[in-house]
């Protein structure tokens, strides 16, 4: 497995760079101290890759994290950007309150399933429902790998770990949720699936609210065996890709064949266009409440539903409703941030 | 009309006793939800605008309508405002509570009552008043559904009159309290010169107490400390507020939000500031650290509870060096506990809020005023410091209306603490964001947005060394917490400094802080007036403790530490930093009621103790 990028030879060509003139590596992280092969590197990897390709700055970018493997990663990619790597389950705490004070910054928030669908649920619901312009990811393997091997709250029903343990809950499907309460584009991707990731990232990097994306990525430690729904031979068995995606950024003129009998176009906010090939002629993931029905009918067959259930580009988002000034609240003067001392006089004077 | 049924003994204060003026306690005792505290605002100011030092003390229960709550109003030429124990002057609106309210005064007081109640059967040693209210308020508001909220500006004309307060500044209070509501301002001014002429025509005047004009309040405020508060934050600068609502915090960001949506909105109808509610506690305090980090001026104001539930998070930001402010708006626990009423009970949980060791910055506000100038002062220690800083407040300072001289314009400049910009890492190429490169214990940061390769640095909650990257080595651990602990002490000569007030060669010190300073101060007239007791007093306004608080436990024999908690919390953060041979200097008047601690019950256990 891949895993960070490696520094390129002294005799190399010059390397090729994005729009904002950086190379790749100016986009690399520190060396993963992850397992071998953990599906959180693969993650790690594209998120690199589609970052340089949509050529976002990177200190404009900001990866907080909470707690656990997945939580780790943001070491990983992007050493040019702030990190936070904060307390269990209350990064979209920490990620809300950084978009407060700059709502210039792009922030990627990087989670785990433990993280986010157990003792980070209050969170995690109340930042989608705010819709918040934030790219959410959990890195999502059904277990809790930090403390060694306990299941986590999207464990599938009837999964075993390694140690014989049968799980006797359902899982509860953060995509379902998200799509319920309030996040603009949601989808699920698995770690291995370098192609249709790659598009699903380019299009959360062009969405301007809370984007959630559920990203199995199998535990080669502790959840990749035969009794586990989270293994690799489980998904690549199991899977079932939505549509396809493509995705073509506003800055890239590039025309991309699809045929209109079989595509939707969303367009994003800043202008580029998400193409979503569709398996099914009647998908339309627009629709909240077929997209919550797809989810459900392969949860039933035993099915990992992938792509993007759902996208709506024009809700408004919570920055926007706050209709704050256009500089970042952080770095205002003072003279924009403390009244003047009429104002106090007048103040004054009504209380007398 | 009855007046009163009972001939008053001449020994419990009647007529022909002498004048006891501008020194008085007025409780009115009613249930909440029915419009008392128009009422008993528009009494208090028009004590006050008589020139009279006044307080108002509401205490209320934890209800929304229905139950009991009692509202005290002291007048007082001296200027003591904190809280009488007696009681002089008892109006009696509420049946329920009538009987014992009437049964719990000092013999002489007087009873203002409805007369249906009939209290004055009760006891033949007080002051009876019956007033007719159902019979008066029908005359003066003919619809029947207005009247239960009119019906307590009677009694604030009957007292007018008893008491002598000027009928034209009940008016003028009245216009105030109502401003714009012209209708309401009418009906509510019938309503007082209903009962002012009731009074006039049928009530004899028993009692000794009397308001008469004076010249202590001129040019002064009345405001509560939440609101002052709210004030002093938006001079502050504060740009991120975030919170969850907790009595009796939540109108310090309600106020807040009237003030910056009126002052802080630009020309072109954008805001310098977002104010958002939380989810919980955990999410306010997690969004002004995440806000703090990414460099805004941020802060939450809650209680008890919500102290508690942001105890991890306080660790996080000791650890990482984040910047936020905190309003503590204690309230009595354990648990819930009594969520009305006042404490000092959060100051030893807060000092070391989270696990491992952890130690916080508080500053502690005994005046609104204080609580205006704390504010910038917070804000600027956070950023200076890049920590958190816990105001703490109490129920008492932040609910209650205090009288107060008006808020100067803040004169000390923003500072944002050692921030390096793009222009700042040119120069320097790099920075190592935990480094102690001035020998003050504190590093240098930059925030998120800085288009510079080297402005990045990874902010992490777990172990990590200097440059800020991940490390379980014990030397990059110890030498980090050691240099947190530096930092605490350069804010040693940094926080507010103590207020200390001089008695006539006195060997007894006394230590108090926050709302505590109200009791403490008439306190110490009593045992120099009554005991012949002389006090030197020391006003602790933060943690940590300054040079000057060793040096007064160093100077005095015996240290009463005043507090209102019961297990003596900053007795015991004393005890903490004192040396070994000071610590049994100190001794401990700690008193929890969930009242607001008042002069005679320090008295009396200093005394007590004193062996007088």
């Amino acid at each position: 497995m891949v895993t960070t990028p490696v520094e390129p030879g002294a005799a190399a060509p010059a390397p090729k760079t994005n729009r904002i003139g950086l190379t790749v590596m100016d986009y690399k992280g520190g060396k993963t101290t992850l397992c071998a092969g953990c599906g959180h590197n693969a993650i790690s990897e594209r998120i690199i890759e589609s970052m340089y390709e949509m050529g976002v700055q990177p200190e404009l970018l900001i990866k907080p994290s909470g707690i656990g493997c997945s939580s780790k990663t943001p070491a990983y990619f992007m050493s040019r950007s702030h990190s936070f790597n904060a307390v269990h389950g209350r990064m979209p705490s920490v990620a809300t309150g950084a978009l407060l004070a700059n709502h210039k910054l792009i922030c990627i928030g990087v989670s785990g399933d433990g993280d986010t669908a157990s003792i980070g649920i209050g969170q995690f619901i109340h930042l989608m429902r705010r819709n918040l312009p934030i790219i959410y990811i959990i890195e999502d393997n059904g277990v809790y790998g930090l403390t060694k091997g306990q299941f986590s709250a999207t464990a599938d029903l009837g999964s075993k770990l390694k140690s014989g343990v049968v799980n006797d809950l359902p899982p509860i499907d953060t995509c379902a949720l998200a799509i319920q309460l309030g996040a603009t584009l949601v989808g699920r991707s698995f770690s291995g699936d370098k192609r249709q990731l790659s598009a699903m990232l380019k299009a959360a990097i062009a969405h301007k609210g809370t984007v959630m994306l559920d990203v199995v990525s199998p535990c080669v430690t502790f959840n990749d065996h035969e009794g586990s729904t989270k293994s690799y031979k489980y998904v690549k068995e199991h899977e079932e890709t939505l549509q396809d995606i493509s995705f073509v950024p506003h800055f890239e003129e590039i025309a991309v064949e699809y045929d209109p009998g079989t595509t939707v176009e969303v367009t994003m906010h800043d202008g580029s266009h998400l193409h979503l090939r569709k398996l099914e002629e009647d998908y339309d993931p627009t629709d909240k409440i077929r997209a919550i029905t797809r989810l459900t009918e392969a949860h039933d067959k035993g099915e990992v539903l992938t792509g993007v259930f759902y996208v709506n580009p024009e809700a408004p988002n919570f920055i926007d409703m706050l209709n704050v000034v256009d500089e970042p609240l952080a770095t205002l003067p003072d003279s924009m941030t403390r009244p003047g001392k009429e104002v106090l006089d007048a103040v004054m004077e009504e209380l007398r | 009309m009855a007046t009163t049924d009972v001939t008053p003994r001449e020994s419990s204060g009647g007529v022909g006793q002498k004048r006891i003026v501008n020194d008085m306690s007025i409780q009115v005792a009613t249930v909440n939800g029915s419009g008392s505290q128009s009422s008993n605002t528009v009494l208090l100011r028009s004590i006050f605008q008589m020139g009279v030092p006044v307080s108002g003390k509401n205490m209320f229960p934890s209800n929304i309508a229905g139950l009991p709550t009692w509202y005290t109003i002291r007048a007082n030429k001296n200027g003591y405002i904190g809280r009488k124990k007696e009681i002089d002057f008892l109006v009696a609106m509420n049946p329920e509570t009538a009987v014992e309210d009437t049964m719990s005064l000092a013999p002489g007081a007087s009873v203002l009552y409805d007369e249906p109640l009939a209290l004055h059967k009760l006891r033949d040693d007080l002051l009876f008043y019956a007033v007719p209210y159902d019979k008066l308020v029908a005359a003066v508001c003919p619809e029947a559904k207005l009247r239960k909220l009119v019906k307590n500006m009677v009694y604030v004309g009957v007292v007018a009159q008893l008491l002598a307060v000027d009928m034209g500044e009940v008016e003028k209070a009245i216009r105030k309290q109502f401003a714009k509501k012209v209708k309401a301002a009418n009906l509510n001014l019938a309503a007082a010169q209903a009962g002012f002429d009731y009074a006039k025509a049928s009530l004899k005047k028993l009692g000794v107490f009397y308001i008469e004009r004076m010249d202590k309040t001129a040019g002064k405020i009345i405001i509560d400390g939440n609101s002052a508060a709210a004030l002093g934050c938006m001079f502050a600068g504060c740009t991120v507020v975030t919170w969850y609502p907790i009595t009796p915090s939540s109108s310090l960001v309600e106020t807040m939000i009237e003030y910056m949506k009126e002052y802080r909105i630009g020309p072109d109808g954008k805001a310098t500031f977002a104010i958002v509610q939380a989810e919980d506690e955990l999410a306010a305090i997690g969004m002004v650290i995440g806000a703090g980090w990414a460099g805004a001026r941020s802060m939450t104001a809650t209680a008890g509870p919500g102290i508690s539930l942001m105890s991890e998070f306080a660790g996080l930001a000791y650890y990482v060096e984040v910047p936020g402010v905190i309003w503590d708006i204690q309230r009595v626990g354990p648990s819930t506990g009594l969520p009305t009423r006042t404490s000092q009970g959060d100051i030893l949980s807060t000092a070391v809020l989270s696990h491992g060791d952890t130690k916080h910055i508080m500053l502690i506000p005994c005046s609104v005023e204080e609580c205006f100038t704390m504010a910038p002062e917070a804000f600027n220690l956070a950023e200076q410091f890049q920590t958190l800083v816990f105001v703490m407040s109490d129920l008492d300072l932040g609910m209650n209306n205090w009288m107060s001289d008006p808020f100067e314009y803040p004169t000390t400049p923003i500072n944002r603490g050692k921030v390096l910009g793009k222009e700042d890492l040119d120069r320097l190429g790099g920075f190592a964001r935990y480094k102690d490169v001035d020998g003050d214990g504190i590093g240098y940061r930059t925030l998120p947005g800085t288009i510079h390769p080297a402005a990045a640095y990874f902010a992490r909650g777990s172990g990590h060394n200097e440059r800020a990257q991940y490390s379980e080595r014990a030397d990059d651990f110890e030498n980090n917490m050691e240099r947190l602990n530096r930092k605490f002490e350069t804010a040693r000569s940094f926080v507010p400094r103590p207020e200390i007030t001089k008695g006539k060669d006195a060997k007894i010190g006394i230590i108090g802080y926050g709302t505590s300073h109200w009791g403490i101060t008439e306190s110490r007239d009593q045992l120099r007036d009554e005991y012949k007791v002389e006090t030197d007093y020391l006003r602790l306004r933060a943690y940590p403790f300054t040079r000057e608080v060793h040096e007064f436990i160093e100077q005095h024999e015996r240290i009463y530490v005043v507090e209102q908690n019961r297990d003596a919390q900053m007795l015991s953060l004393l005890k903490l930093d004192l040396k070994p041979e000071l610590i049994g200097r100190l001794r401990s008047i700690a008193h929890i009621t969930g009242l607001p601690l008042d002069a005679r019950s320090i008295t009396d256990e200093l005394t007590s103790m004193e062996g007088k």
